[in-house]
């Protein structure tokens, strides 16, 4: 799952999250949604590393985010 | 609002936690604010300040007439909706019946610093125990984008088509540094909200205001200098960068009254 989930029928496209993730994984998209705005969606998930830069940003409190927890990124590593 | 958290095989996945979510005391209803318009990013902050202090059990908060003025509808506390400009009176009234409920007011600076600039400055000569959420976008938004008291000398507006001119206008109005004469104050801060790290430092000042009610020392208010994407004619990104560039000159962001200990009681 990706760690940033856009709810993109909040959306109104004020373009704040894209402007301000600094990894630069979010763009606008080229369809529209229920209320005619162009919602963000993140384009490069592999990009982002879960920083909720966008989110402290969204005016729309639009944006949910997930970071893997610490003890568990070890054991991952650990599995390799 | 919750996701199931799954990988991508459809298993759930037990590593993921969610780090950032809409707060508990904010409802599920979409804004009606303009895009760009920090109205929303405020009313999250508040909420948050609400979970973060357990008060959304006896919370009342107080709604402004402008753009805000459907702010009852977004907080799942209990809410008041008062005349133009005399939401610190309600407050007033709710707070000295109710002593033990946190009272806020959630007022935008057509509402505070123009019609309701009596209201204010008589709730801090009294010392009131509320909190006061201050927005201050230097325009009067709701109404068509008419000149306010907050405008900026030389910014055009609706009424003020040449830029207004402090000539016959006046100059604009420092809310924070007109009540910082007033002893009972107890806390006075402004803070523009343009980069995550001013949201940051808009919940530290949050919170000193909120605990300037809960320890009982007087009236707290946070001003926060709001962009008007639409009435200012610019985009969202644009707005930010002219608050930073010529907004905080006008209006210097910072602690201006701190009469709250440093530490929580």
């Amino acid at each position: 799952m990706d760690l940033c989930q856009i709810h993109t029928d909040r959306c109104k496209g004020c373009e704040l999250c894209v402007q301000f993730c600094p990894k630069h994984a979010l763009e606008m998209s080229e369809g529209r949604n229920a209320a005619g705005y162009h919602p963000a969606v993140l384009t490069h998930p592999d990009l982002c590393n879960g920083c909720a830069l966008c989110a402290e940003m969204c005016p729309e409190t639009g944006i949910e985010i997930y970071r893997r927890q610490k003890r568990a990124r070890h054991e991952a590593v650990d599995q390799g | 609002m919750n996701i199931a958290i799954e990988k991508q095989d459809g298993s759930p996945d037990a590593d993921l936690k969610c780090v950032f979510e809409r707060p508990q005391a904010l409802s599920d209803k979409p804004f009606h604010y303009c895009p760009g318009c920090s109205h929303g990013t405020y009313h999250r902050l508040i909420a948050e300040m609400i979970d973060e202090f357990g008060l959304l059990d006896k919370t009342v908060g107080i709604c402004p007439v402008g753009c805000a003025v459907f702010a009852y509808e977004y907080f799942e506390t209990d809410m008041i909706e008062a005349s133009h400009g005399r939401a610190p009176a309600v407050a007033t009234g709710v707070k000295r019946s109710l002593p033990d409920r946190f009272v806020f007011t959630y007022q935008g600076d057509g509402d505070l610093a123009a019609i309701g600039m009596g209201e204010i400055i008589h709730a801090a000569a009294r010392g009131e125990r509320i909190t006061v959420f201050f927005v201050n976008n230097g325009i009067f938004g709701m109404t068509g984008g008419q000149m306010a008291p907050t405008t900026l000398i030389g910014q055009k507006t609706t009424t003020s088509v040449d830029g207004r001119d402090p000539r016959t206008t006046g100059q604009p109005i420092r809310v924070c540094e007109l009540l910082s004469s007033i002893e009972g104050v107890a806390y006075l801060a402004r803070v523009p909200l343009t980069s995550p790290k001013n949201i940051n430092t808009c919940r530290k000042y949050m919170r000193k205001a909120i605990r300037a009610q809960l320890e009982d020392v007087g009236l707290g208010l946070v001003e926060v200098l709001s962009p008007c994407p639409v009435q200012w004619g610019m985009k969202p990104g644009d707005a930010l960068h002219h608050i930073d560039e010529s907004v905080v000159k006008a209006f210097p962001p910072g602690e201006i009254v701190d009469r709250v200990s440093a530490t929580a009681k």
